[in-house]
């Protein structure tokens, strides 16, 4: 790969020369490692996944006569006897940004061959996501009680219920398989898998998936909470 | 191998940009904590998510320093949602006025 990279005058060319040089010329089309490209090219199918959900959510929210339930009110936390806006919300999008912070560093590290500091920070960020889905199961439960159902709710229209629960539970579903994935990289960084080789991309790579749990948790919060 | 490939930038570039991740989510809870209300609500929450987005991916995921052909390969596709977005739109507004025509007196 590096190989046609130095022989190759046009690979050197920036702009849309290079574009033409990578994808003419039968031969590999993108100059990074397999595994980067296969995270990146399931992350577009994922992003192609929410993107539905996310469209639907607006369909419904446009068609339904009955009135949206006002999300500032329906995810309020009363703490200390004021009732504060968003606020648990707002919070998990502190934790989920600061998990996202961690693993970048850790990427840092572990392409500076320092395995415990890059594994010590994969471990935080899975500690951070965690936290993050623990929180999104207390405010499961919080509207759960409040009697808030796929088919309806007592808030307005019923197609809340169903669009919160789907894209929510997507998401959450999300950040839990990045805790365990995150977790299994730790562990084999951590006991040296890597060291013999000395390749660290695969934590590069557990943290493009990671960074995109974040990306997808911005849209919602945009889009879903704050619209 | 792949020394040419290995993404290598000072801890202190992740430390703003996490400082600014943190600012412009300050920024757009505090749209909903004001009330905006209207346009300008929709305008802010857009670009504060714009923004956070670009970072996220541009930084942290060090899109910025790939090769033109990956960008593009990751960038253009998910355009074709916005294509999407405004069919769906269109007919969710179409259906919103049936539903107000026909359903006006309830179910």
């Amino acid at each position: 790969m590096s190989a046609i990279a130095h022989t190759d005058p046009n690979a050197a060319a920036g702009g849309w020369r290079s574009v033409v040089a990578d994808w003419s010329g039968d031969r590999q089309a993108f100059q990074v490692p397999w595994g980067k490209a296969m995270m990146w090219i399931f992350l577009l199918s994922d992003t192609f996944v929410f993107s539905c959900f996310l469209t639907g959510y607006m369909a419904v929210r446009i068609t339904t006569t009955a009135p949206w339930p006002n999300p500032s009110e329906v995810f309020a936390l009363t703490i200390g006897g004021q009732s504060i806006p968003l606020i648990l919300i707002a919070i998990m999008t502190f934790i989920l940004i600061t998990s996202s912070g961690t693993m970048a560093m850790a990427v840092n590290y572990a392409y500076r061959r320092d395995r415990v500091r890059s594994a010590a920070l994969m471990i935080v960020t899975a500690l951070f996501g965690a936290c993050f889905v623990g929180m999104q199961a207390f405010e499961w439960t919080k509207l759960i009680h409040e009697g808030v159902r796929p088919w309806g709710n007592p808030m307005g229209a019923a197609q809340f219920g169903s669009t919160f629960f789907m894209i929510t539970g997507f998401h959450g579903l999300h950040v839990s398989a990045g805790v365990i994935y995150l977790l299994t990289v730790a562990a084999r960084v951590l006991a040296g898998r890597y060291e013999q080789g000395g390749n660290y991309q695969i934590v590069e790579i557990a943290g493009l998936y990671w960074h995109f749990v974040d990306l997808v948790w911005v849209f919602i919060f945009a889009l879903f909470y704050l619209w | 191998m792949d020394h040419a490939s290995a993404q290598q930038h000072p801890i202190s570039l992740y430390l703003k940009v996490w400082a600014l991740l943190f600012v412009l989510s300050t920024f757009s809870y505090l749209v909903d904590y004001f009330h905006f209300q209207g346009l300008l609500r929709w305008l802010l929450i857009l670009v504060f998510m714009a923004m956070k987005a670009t970072l996220i991916v541009a930084i942290f995921m060090h899109l910025r320093w790939e090769r033109l052909a990956l960008i593009y390969a990751i960038l253009l596709p998910p355009l074709c949602v916005l294509v999407l977005v405004a069919l769906m739109a269109i007919e969710g507004d179409y259906t919103f006025l049936t539903r107000a025509t026909f359903f006006a007196n309830g179910p």
